[in-house]
């Protein structure tokens, strides 16, 4: 039958009777916009993520020996040069590594004490000096970074992290000199802003070399190393070759952990989507109920309009005709509470978002919630199904209505 | 020569619980091309049950009912609408016409549903209304238009699909005496145009205005020939009464 003017007369009855036309799209409303809304945020949530390991290094593998694995007096280990052979021996996976040595010790310049700032011990591997960036994401700004006459020698230099340089130096570092627990360091770089330059933050950083970072913690082994993979596709491999080499050692799956930073974002990558598909089942929910909502106001249409339908038997409407003529008013009605709805949601995910960024404080380049076509698409698609699905059963009512009872009907 | 309505032996009868009521009590009867017939009967007569199954909106229980040549008599609903569409134009009492829809909108209706394409529909329906002469309401909404007016339009939208016979139900019922005559010489001026129309009504006023009368009591006809003979007026009692103590013929 005529497209055209079920759909025109579908407008017509939604313009004539706005409350009601409202109040029986608010299901679809509220459920589609709900969609939108945890789509935008989901799909925000994993740029933001993607954004943070990118800044990180998604290259990034991390390694921690816990223990030494055949028993309590087993003399089993690993050192930094075995970590330095690795990488020579399998130079397609890993492009460099680095001991890394957490140091708890207060940092002073003159009479200021720095309580939260953290020393970290690496080699000289930590920093590519061909890309400008450190393993943890920063590009020195100034100076030079550590290098293998620091490391080897274990001289007391430190590159140190925007923060330091500001607050300690006024932005004047370089050659100047802080203690770290009693000793003296000369700090020979600066590295660039990472966070937002305040205690505490990845830009109140120290590196010194490892060796001198465990003299101040007085031990005697690297428990932690950084490796990178020569790319993101070669990390799962690389991470291999690492598991395998330190079972080799250690005979004990249980004594060192290996982490890559592409499995870390995967692994969460797939949770945020296990998570927003939980939320877009419920927010689904609404848009069931809104569809009854459709089939309620559609089945009291054909009620009021039984002698439309009547007149309409009797000029020659065939049951076809009359059945896709409610169906049709009912995808409009659900189909323009879905533009609503969609409209609705694109509003609040951008307002989320400026609520999220002022709570944050991270800035416009932070959390930013976006609707994706595909959410947009889909939800635009269900709400019209739903109105089409929800509206057969009163459209097959009204084709199925005798034409004379239909004609007597006041 | 073919009859266009032809009903042989038609009975209808409805279950009413226990009781079984013979709406049509055995109906014969033919149409031919051209006339102007009034089915004429108080209520409960069988007049409405008669208009159903000649507008094939209904079935008889038995008997056949031929419209065109062609046996409608055991139709099924779409069929029929198809038949509706194409041979017949219905004129209601309460006009029918669709209120959200303009006067153009109703009168293609039936063209929609034949699957007319929109500019033949715009075309024909523009003609019917000019036949009508309310051509230039053609944009306007019913309620903006008077009771005969609005008859009017539902005239022209029974005659946009250019039917076989016109069937109108009490099509005065609802309009005053002035513009009821208006609707009615409208009517035997379509009938002078070539038209075959068949008019239900109780009122024998507006029933001598067509050609021929065929009148129903209790499901059965009782007159059938000129609309200027009194028995075509009058139950069969009160023509007993008339004629004293002579005999019925």
């Amino acid at each position: 039958m005529n497209f055209g003017q079920s759909f025109r007369l579908a407008i017509k009855s939604l313009r004539t009777s706005k409350m009601r036309a409202l109040l029986t799209m608010l299901g679809i409303i509220i459920g589609v916009a709900a969609v939108i809304i945890i789509t935008s945020l989901g799909n925000g949530m994993k740029n933001y993520m993607n954004k943070q390991f990118d800044q990180l290094g998604a290259n990034l593998i991390q390694v921690q020996v816990t223990g030494r694995g055949g028993g309590t007096m087993s003399s089993r280990s690993v050192d930094p040069a075995d970590m330095y052979a690795l990488v020579d021996k399998y130079p397609g996976y890993l492009s460099g590594v680095s001991p890394y040595v957490r140091t708890v010790g207060t940092v002073r310049h003159g009479s200021d004490e720095y309580t939260r700032t953290s020393t970290y011990g690496v080699s000289e591997f930590y920093y590519d000096a061909s890309r400008n960036q450190a393993m943890s994401g920063e590009k020195l700004e100034t100076g030079r970074f550590l290098t293998y006459i620091d490391v080897s020698r274990r001289q007391n230099v430190c590159v140190i992290g925007n923060y330091l340089a500001q607050e300690a130096f006024q932005g004047n570092a370089l050659g100047k000199t802080l203690t770290i627990q009693g000793s003296p360091f000369t700090v020979v770089g600066v590295l660039s802003e990472k966070a937002d330059s305040t205690a505490g933050s990845g830009d109140d950083v120290i590196f010194i070399p490892y060796e001198n970072a465990m003299t101040l913690n007085g031990s005697g082994s690297v428990n932690f190393y950084l490796f990178n993979s020569t790319s993101k596709d070669t990390s799962a491999s690389a991470k291999g070759i690492i598991e395998n080499k330190l079972f080799k050692v250690f005979q004990d799956k249980d004594t060192y952990f290996v982490m890559s930073s592409a499995e870390m974002l995967d692994a969460m990558n797939s949770m945020l989507n296990t998570l927003m598909a939980i939320l877009i089942l419920i927010a689904a929910i609404s848009l069931l109920v809104g569809g009854i909502g459709i089939m309620n106001i559609m089945l009291v249409s054909v009620t009021e309009r039984t002698r439309e339908i009547g007149v309409r038997k009797s000029l020659g409407a065939k049951r076809k005709d009359i059945r896709s003529q409610f169906i049709i008013e009912a995808g409009t009605t659900s189909a323009v509470g879905g533009v609503i709805g969609i409209v609705l949601g694109i509003i609040m995910a951008n307002i989320l978002t400026n609520v999220i960024a002022f709570v944050l404080k991270t800035g416009n380049d932070g959390f930013v919630a976006i609707p994706t076509l595909t959410g947009i698409a889909v939800s635009f698609g269900v709400s019209v199904g739903v109105g089409i699905l929800f509206g057969y059963l009163p459209a097959n009512k009204a084709a199925r209505l005798n034409p004379i009872d239909a004609l007597r009907y006041d | 020569m073919e009859h266009l309505i032809e009903l042989r032996d038609v009975y209808k009868i409805y279950r009413m619980g226990e009781e079984s009521v013979h709406a049509l009590d055995g109906v014969s009867l033919a149409i031919d091309p051209g006339e102007f017939v009034a089915i004429v009967g108080s209520s409960g007569s069988g007049k409405s049950t008669a208009m159903n199954i000649i507008g094939c909106l209904d079935v008889p229980t038995s008997g056949t009912y031929h419209l065109g040549g062609i046996d409608v008599s055991t139709m099924e609903d779409d069929q029929q609408a198809e038949i509706r569409n194409k041979m017949l134009g219905f004129i209601f009492q309460q006009y029918n016409l669709i209120p959200k829809l303009t006067v153009q909108e109703n009168v293609e209706l039936p063209l929609l549903y034949a699957g007319v394409d929109a500019a033949q529909r715009h075309e024909r329906a523009l003609r019917a209304l000019g036949r009508v002469g309310l051509a230039e309401k053609r944009k306007n909404l019913p309620s903006q238009l008077s009771g005969g007016q609005q008859q009017r339009v539902s005239i022209a939208r029974a005659l946009a699909g250019n039917p076989s016979v016109i069937l109108a139900d009490e099509p005065t019922g609802a309009l005053d005496s002035r513009t009821g005559r208006e609707v009615l010489t409208f009517l035997q001026q379509l009938n002078a145009e070539g038209d075959t129309v068949v008019l239900i009504t109780h009122d024998n006023s507006i029933a001598v205005k067509a050609k021929r009368i065929i009148r129903l009591q209790d499901g059965k006809i009782i007159y059938d020939g000129n609309a200027h003979d009194p028995r075509a007026v009058v139950s069969a009692e009160e023509y007993q009464e008339i004629l004293g103590e002579g005999e019925p013929t």
